[in-house]
């Protein structure tokens, strides 16, 4: 054993990490966003544990719309980060196309990669749990929606995000959706979190959807409010997502990562 | 001859450093230019701005008489690109490229123009094979089918057959020789590799530190730097403080 070898490939590692920041983040958030998430979830139960009457239907049927979030946006971030690890990100940027043609084709792929792995998830429920997502009858046409555009818009952020700082910032587009998590309110409802957090999760789309997908499980109503408001913060944060993405497109030809990105 | 490539004073700045210091050169049709310079001088960075990847800091880039930074679609549709840094998707076949580049490229004869350039570039029997488990000769006849199948009128290549082994840079040489003659198009080739420059270009530029030092018909350039090839000249130039011209 050569202790001069072992700190030789522990320096290899090392450099790495402190010349990327997206990897320091990554090393410091993983562990601190599994802990809120999980904290949040086990104090709601301990203090709530009538709250849900058809426990296992309900937390199913978010976990199914929380996936189907999952999917869609860590799907786009796949589609981009796929023709960088192939380096054929150049080829793809000096093709006619124009930034509208790009997004529009990968979040119609997108669509179609979630699509084929939430129908399997739908069909298991109903033989294995006796559970079917269906209960949430025709607003759940409206909730798939809402998470499709979120999904998406989280997908254009990351994705302006390679765009502009290259693929260090690869790291990020894998763990958006963790770091959003505790604030959807996926598994409990949102005055479980502390004051600020909810501040926070009022201005996303995901709490209202998740609360939405509750009220008509538990409670067998609509609130068309939360629909409301989850496309209006939708509308918002996609219009957000467009624009940053056209900006870092813009900035990525003025610092030369796009003719860096494939090599 | 009419320019298909016009670059007038071209300058890029990244932040306090000029990769390109106001360039300014011409390629005319059915032109070969060569673009030599030692590693960082700059040349990657214009091919970069003429591809539309890079925004120019100041200066103006035509194609075929139109402006890059107000036609860019319409410029990379006439534009292509080789080169051994970036690659084709590995898991697609040869053939499932070909046919994904041509539908970026709104070719209208799709099957006649992959049967074209298979006959040409002798891929035919590599069209249902892996592109990822081709040999970097292979690869590169495929990359040079993909570059192709737009029918440019402008070819950028940056070191086409860096890694090559003789038999197949040969070939490939010889294929763009013909296919210039052919298709009348304008090729600006960025090479190491003097011999090609030498058989290859009608003329070249040297550049070195962002601008360009010398330029000429290699023939002429031996002759003014009194040398006996133009890698001697090449390693003057690169080599040289500054004592341009």
């Amino acid at each position: 054993m050569s202790l001069t070898r072992i700190y030789g490939l522990f320096l290899r590692h090392f450099y790495l990490i402190t010349r990327s920041f997206p990897r320091i983040l990554d090393l410091v958030y993983w562990p601190s966003i599994q802990i809120t998430l999980w904290g949040f979830i086990s104090n709601f139960f301990a203090t709530h544990t009538t709250y849900y009457n058809n426990a296992v239907g309900v937390i199913l049927t978010c976990a199914i719309l929380y996936d189907f979030l999952f999917r869609t946006s860590i799907g786009f971030n796949m589609l981009f980060l796929e023709e960088i690890w192939s380096r054929n990100f150049t080829n793809l940027f000096i093709a006619p196309m124009r930034i509208g043609e790009i997004l529009t084709s990968l979040v119609i792929t997108a669509l179609i990669r979630s699509l084929i792995g939430l129908v399997p998830a739908i069909l298991l429920t109903s033989p294995l749990f006796g559970i079917s997502i269906l209960d949430l009858g025709i607003f759940l046409f409206f909730l798939f929606l809402s998470l499709y555009i979120f999904g998406i818009t989280l997908g254009i952020l990351v994705s302006s995000g390679l765009l502009r700082f290259g693929p260090s910032f690869e790291n990020i587009a894998w763990s958006t959706m963790f770091l959003l998590a505790p604030f959807g309110c996926i598994y409990y409802p949102i005055e479980t979190l502390p004051e600020i957090f909810q501040k926070i999760a009022y201005v996303l789309p995901l709490v209202y959807i998740f609360e939405e997908a509750r009220n008509i499980l538990i409670n067998q109503t609509v609130n068309i409010n939360n629909v409301y408001y989850a496309f209006m913060w939708n509308a918002f944060y996609f219009s957000l997502s467009i624009g940053l993405f056209y900006y870092s497109f813009n900035a990525a030809k003025n610092k030369g990562t796009l003719i860096n990105m494939g090599e | 001859m009419k320019n298909l490539i016009e670059v007038k004073n071209i300058r890029k700045n990244y932040g306090k450093k000029e990769a390109v210091k106001g360039i300014t050169f011409n390629v005319e049709e059915d032109e070969i230019l060569g673009l030599l310079g030692p590693n960082g001088s700059g040349k990657t960075t214009t091919i970069g701005m003429l591809l539309g990847l890079l925004k120019p800091t100041s200066g103006k880039i035509f194609i075929n008489n139109l402006k890059l930074e107000e036609n860019r679609i319409e410029i990379l549709e006439m534009i292509n690109f080789i080169s051994p840094y970036i690659e084709l998707p590995k898991k697609l076949t040869v053939k499932q490229n070909l046919y994904v580049y041509s539908k970026l490229y709104k070719v209208q004869n799709i099957k006649e123009r992959i049967d074209y350039l298979s006959e040409k570039l002798r891929i035919g029997e590599l069209l249902n094979i892996i592109t990822g488990e081709l040999s970097s000769g292979q690869k590169n006849r495929v990359s040079l089918a993909k570059a192709l199948v737009n029918e440019p009128k402008v070819l950028l290549l940056d070191e086409p057959t860096a890694s090559l082994d003789p038999e197949v840079g040969d070939f490939v040489r010889t294929f763009l020789e013909e296919y210039k003659k052919e298709k009348k198009i304008s090729i600006l080739l960025a090479s190491h590799n003097m011999n090609e420059v030498t058989r290859l270009c009608k003329s070249v530029l040297m550049m070195k530190n962002g601008e360009i030092i010398d330029q000429g018909k290699p023939e002429d350039l031996i002759t003014k730097h009194g040398r006996t090839n133009l890698e001697e000249v090449f390693l003057k130039l690169s080599r040289s403080k500054n004592e341009f011209n």
